[in-house]
């Protein structure tokens, strides 16, 4: 009986992990094999790259500043994204976990609705809003408050706005979750004992839903910090984020090995972002919100 | 009663509706202070819905409710001063068990060493003084009961609310924590709700039993009260194991009522003084089944009538069997302790069944 022998038992997880695994190596392990083989390449002024180990494009990337601050920036924007994400997906995500609305399934899917639309023109349709021909503009000369429309677009503030409305459901969804998993009666304990609802709120509902803001969070923070779209769409000449880098050093000056170096350093950061993360409050939670 | 002082918690036409969905019919209950009352019924009964409107969980749609004589409808939860057991124990999970008991305490101002004091003699008092610095997650079933026990009862609150605490335990913890609660209760003289499924933790527990059906409250009594003399056939056929069969009073002579029962024949039944009986009326008779005694021969009489009968059915327990009967073509079952071997299926037997045990219900 071949089941019987330990040699194949020990084999077993291994032959029912291999589809997993390859697929997992030929989509993630080779290509970034090739980025980091690609980031120690050289590229000449004739267009042609040099094959070879070489460090210039890790150097480059490590101490000119230029870098450094668009760094900086990018994990501002990111930053400033996940906490109004946070606060802003808090009630919603309350609301729908608490409420007695029958159809709650069908508040989700609202929540879910703008996936069915393309990211980027969700992101366009801020020029709608915001632009100088756009719904607020109008708006505000019909009432008189100005003659001129105000330039409300292209600065960090809507790159901020793009990436909230990106990504708010991210944030509700993961939120709800960890809501959603709260035993009721242990709102009524706390009452019972002698809590107004807020404080209830405080002592019980809040820190029951730290995992799921956190892991909300995580995932803010991290496509958020690795967006190029919505700098490219809703931000300023010098609103350019990290991704936007590799963007140009890639697509625009076919500079692969500095595009390479680049998207290693961003990889590398947000992987760091991820560990932490992983350390305090484990990859669990976020599994929770897609199952 | 009713002088406001000795009833602790007094609910006077409390009505609780979801939409048009009535959960709990108008319903009167004086509970007295320091007693022990149950409400028994079947799931869905509206026990819970009760109880919840006690404690100030649910609003009521019509009625008031008074806690020691003071009236509650519009008062917070939070300043009702209740202790609350839930089913699932709802023990903070974040918390450590000292955090959990002394969570009243800090809300009700107590400064941090008397809160510590009253938390450990609240942790004795369960037995399980040695727990304080451990998480909920770290303690059995029965252990996370008993905490949240203490928890309730630390805040030294007007009325205890159990919400059948015990069901989420395994048999034997159950029986014993049943003791257990009991003998807390009586300890701290605490007025206790306690709402169950279950008849013998009612029985064995309670000072007053409130019997729940479909919202309307069938009978208040004391465990014996409802057990002996059932108010209705929802009662008498929830409560143990009860033969009833519909029957005609045929005369009423003093305190004994004569019923003819279709396929039995006359029977001797005892009527309460509130019972009015006239010839002709048609009533349910119900008999416990262990108060059918089976015999080779009887002796009928003035307070008891005899059947005769053949045994179908015998369902041994050990101490007592279960006897399927036929009399008459009619079905009866009896519970009878057993003198060496149950009796055979298939023997012929003699039923005694005594007047003061049939008890007369409305049909
Ligand atoms: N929030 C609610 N909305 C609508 N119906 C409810 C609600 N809570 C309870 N009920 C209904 O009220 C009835 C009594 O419920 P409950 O008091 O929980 O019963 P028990 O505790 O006796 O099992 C049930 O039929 C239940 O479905
Ligand atoms: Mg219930």
């Amino acid at each position: 009986m071949a089941s019987l022998d330990p040699m194949d038992n020990a084999w077993r997880p291994w032959r029912l992990l291999a589809p997993a695994l390859s697929a997992i190596f030929l989509l993630l392990v080779v290509p970034v094999a090739f980025i980091v083989v690609y980031s120690f390449w050289l590229r000449t002024a004739t267009g042609a790259d040099i094959a070879g180990f070489h460090l210039d494009n890790w150097i480059e990337v490590l101490t000119d500043p230029f870098y450094r601050d668009i760094m900086g920036f990018t994990i501002w924007i990111a930053f400033a994204t996940t906490v109004v994400c946070a606060v802003a997906g808090y009630v919603p995500a309350y609301f729908i976990a608490t409420t007695q609305f029958k159809h709650k399934a069908f508040l989700l899917l609202l929540l879910m609705l703008p996936f069915w639309i393309s990211y980027i023109i969700r992101t366009m349709s801020w020029i709608n809003i915001l632009g100088s021909s756009g719904i607020v503009n109008a708006a505000l000369i019909w009432i008189g408050l100005t003659d001129e429309p105000i330039q409300m677009l292209y600065n960090q503030w809507t790159v901020i706005v793009g990436l909230v409305h990106f990504l708010l459901p991210f944030m509700i969804l993961n939120i709800y979750v960890s809501l959603y998993g709260i035993d009721r009666n242990l709102v009524d304990a706390a009452r019972s004992l002698g809590c107004t609802g807020w404080q209830a709120f405080r002592e019980v509902t809040l820190p029951l839903s730290l995992p799921g803001l956190a892991a909300g969070s995580l995932l803010c923070f991290v496509l958020g910090a690795g967006t190029y779209i919505t700098p490219l769409v809703l931000g300023g000449p010098t609103d350019a984020m990290f991704a936007n880098l590799v963007f140009d050093a890639i697509i625009t000056q076919l500079n692969w090995p500095l595009g390479s170096a680049l998207s290693l350093v961003l990889l590398i950061l947000l992987g760091c972002v991820v560990a932490v993360y992983n350390r305090f409050a484990g990859m669990g939670q976020i599994a929770k919100s897609f199952g | 009663m009713g002088d406001g002082t000795q009833t602790a918690v007094d609910l006077q036409s409390v009505v609780k509706r979801y939409g048009t969905f009535t959960a709990v019919h108008e319903t009167d209950l004086e509970i007295p202070e320091g007693s022990f009352l149950t409400l028994l019924g079947p799931s869905g009964c509206g026990k819970t819905t009760t109880l919840r409107m006690i404690a100030g969980l649910t609003s009521i749609t019509e009625g008031e409710i008074r806690i020691k004589g003071r009236r509650v409808n519009d008062l917070p939860i939070h300043k009702r001063n209740l202790g609350i057991v839930f089913q699932n124990y709802a023990l903070f999970p974040h918390k450590t068990v000292f955090e959990n008991v002394a969570f009243g305490l800090k809300y009700r101002g107590v400064a941090k060493a008397e809160a510590a004091k009253r938390v450990k003699e609240a942790l004795e008092l369960v037995q399980l003084p040695q727990m304080a610095d451990r998480m909920p997650s770290q303690l059995s079933g029965g252990q996370q009961q008993r905490i949240a026990l203490a928890r309730a009862i630390v805040v030294q609150p007007d009325v205890l609310l159990l919400d059948e605490p015990l069901s989420a335990l395994d048999a034997n913890l159950r029986e014993d924590m049943r003791i257990e609660l009991k003998r807390i209760q009586d300890t701290l003289g605490i007025t206790t709700v306690f709402v169950t499924h279950d008849q013998s933790e009612a029985l064995a527990m309670s000072d007053q039993i409130v019997v729940m059906s479909a919202g309307h409250v069938e009978q208040v009594g004391t465990p014996e009260e409802v057990y002996n003399r059932p108010a209705s056939e929802f009662v008498a056929s929830f409560l143990g194991n009860s033969n009833i069969v519909a029957a005609s009073v045929t005369g009423v002579d003093g305190g004994v009522a004569k019923l003819e029962v279709d396929g039995l024949g006359p029977i001797l039944a005892s009527v309460t003084g509130d019972q009015t009986l006239s010839a002709g009326q048609k009533v349910k008779l119900s008999i416990r089944a262990e108060k059918l005694a089976l015999s080779d021969t009887a002796e009928a009489g003035a307070d008891a009538t005899v059947l005769d009968a053949r045994v179908t059915t015998v369902d041994y327990q050990g101490q007592v069997a279960r006897y399927f009967l036929d009399a008459g073509g009619r079905q009866l079952q009896a519970i009878n302790p057993i003198d060496e071997h149950p009796l055979s299926e298939g023997k012929q037997v003699s039923v005694r069944i005594r007047a003061r045990d049939c008890v007369v219900l409305p049909a």
